[in-house]
């Protein structure tokens, strides 16, 4: 059965309804809220304030460390154990791969710009939600970027090239055919992606062509970011 | 930019390497199988002076109450400190956990092992399967020495007997191989400065600016998918970068038995 209506009604390359805030946190540097459907990520910026432990600083530049957890009753089902896992690590890691590109750090030898991303519910997509959110923080905290990053899965579902993909579309295995789960991050200005990753199967004129999807999605949410950052700084454009 | 880059991309732009391959080429690659009696299924696989080794054990668990008719299947990797000066003793660093969680998905989602197939008594007995990596000498691209191993090994596994007590019986190992219905083989490439490469040495890995891990299946399809390191690409360099993984995968592919 090829997948030509969406469980939800959304076109495909539609995204799940977006809201978003920055300056949520008054104690952080810098924050932000990005809710997509039923997803929520909150991120909060600290810094660039002195490294610890020392051994990582690092006296030519400064750096990025980000974290990425699952409140414990966020989860689809069981409590996710507080303290994170080799998920939320790596999760952690292509975080920061795909932030890194935009900054540079090096007026800041020695220091670290902290990105912390706490999911308080979630329904698929969570490492885009804390992306997306993240760089609204990183903006919010007046932390110089050449370029704005948004991210978004984008996907297979039985044959269709979907964009942000809900939990029973991600779910949506059939016996004869997979689901793909790609969750990308572009630069809008630069059309260059940052994070790439995914599960399941796909043919590679079939990548190609979610790739471009998803890269025309970004630039939809880059919009709203810079409408909830121009909403708290005013500004035209 | 670091000196020692500098001198490399120099290289690189005039397509050479350090090694006098061209930025296509892979090392010579060698697998051997059964290097552990001990484990249900072993293999070595040796990339240039890059070595890993792989092991499969199996034991008859309780499943999951979510995955009743499922078996399970768990795939580790550790970067021991005696394969190189980088690597310390310790909890796993995020490049070990990287590399676990990249070869992990490569066989899980390829479903080159059916986890039904695993199901000895619904909600009551299923087997887990556990694959554990080591590197041993690392001399660059252990992500694809250690999808090589960990599908070299899963091939190499026999089933272990089942006692009275419905216990895994390491005594008596069946003939029965695991139900292997493809066989997928990551390839990493590499971008540096404006040059692709694959199977990269120690000296290159240090010096990337994007690589990209592509798990192709039998049928060209991937099956998985991980951007690494710092540097941004387009779209256009993904799609080369993906040809030449599926190019290279097919040529791996034929080294295992």
């Amino acid at each position: 059965m090829p997948y030509l209506k969406r469980f939800d009604g959304r076109k495909f390359d539609e995204t799940r309804p977006i809201t978003a805030k920055v300056g949520i946190i008054p104690r952080a540097d810098g924050s932000a809220i990005f809710q997509i459907g039923n997803t929520t990520a909150i991120a909060a910026v600290y810094g660039p304030r002195e490294l610890h432990p020392k051994w990582m600083q690092n006296p030519n530049t400064g750096i990025l460390r980000c974290e990425y957890n699952m409140l414990p009753f966020s989860g689809h089902g069981e409590r996710v154990r507080p303290g994170g896992g080799r998920r939320a690590r790596e999760i952690g890691m292509v975080t920061e791969n795909a932030l890194r590109p935009v900054l540079d750090l090096k007026e800041y030898p020695n220091c670290v710009v902290d990105v912390y991303i706490d999911l308080p519910q979630t329904d698929a997509g969570t490492r885009c939600a804390g992306i997306t959110a993240a760089a609204m923080a990183l903006a919010d905290a007046g932390i110089e970027m050449k370029d704005m990053v948004a991210a978004v899965a984008v996907g297979n579902v039985q044959g269709s090239i979907v964009a942000d993909l809900n939990y029973d579309e991600e779910q949506n295995k059939t016996e004869t055919e997979g689901v793909a789960d790609i969750p990308v991050a572009f630069m809008p200005n630069s059309g260059k992606l940052t994070l790439l990753q995914m599960d399941g199967e796909i043919t590679r004129p079939h990548l190609k062509q979610a790739l471009e999807m998803g890269k025309e999605v970004c630039k939809r949410i880059v919009a709203i970011q810079k409408a909830a950052l121009r909403a708290k700084y005013g500004g035209s454009q | 930019m670091s000196d020692q880059k500098q001198h490399l991309l120099k290289y690189l732009s005039k397509g050479l390497r350090y090694d006098g391959r061209k930025p296509t080429d892979y090392r010579a690659v060698s697998i051997e199988y059964d290097v552990s009696n001990s484990a249900e299924g072993s293999a070595r696989v040796r990339i240039g002076k890059t070595e890993v080794i792989a092991g499969v054990k199996m034991a008859i668990e309780k499943p999951y109450p979510d995955t009743a008719d499922r078996g399970n299947l768990m795939v580790n990797a550790e970067l021991r400190p005696m394969a190189s000066p980088d690597f310390e003793s310790g909890p796993p660093t995020d490049q070990g956990i990287e590399l676990a969680r990249v070869v992990d998905r490569g066989v899980r989602e390829s479903e080159c092992i059916d986890v039904h197939d695993l199901c000895i008594k619904e909600g009551e007995a299923v087997w887990s399967v556990a694959i554990d990596i080591v590197a041993i000498n690392d001399d660059g691209n252990l992500f694809d020495a250690a999808g090589l191993a960990a599908i070299a090994a899963l091939r190499d596994a026999k089933m272990p007997g089942t006692n009275d007590k419905g216990k895994a019986d390491y005594d008596n190992r069946t003939k029965n191989k695991l139900p292997l219905k493809h066989v997928p083989v990551p390839i990493t490439v590499f971008k540096i400065g404006n040059t692709f490469i694959v199977d990269p040495t120690t000296d290159e890995e240090n010096n990337f600016d994007a690589r990209l891990t592509v798990a192709c299946k039998e049928d060209n399809h991937l099956c998985a998918l991980q951007k690494g390191g710092e540097g941004d690409l387009t779209i256009d360099d993904i799609d080369h970068m993906v040809g030449l993984a599926q190019e290279k995968s097919e040529w791996l592919r034929k080294k295992l038995r």
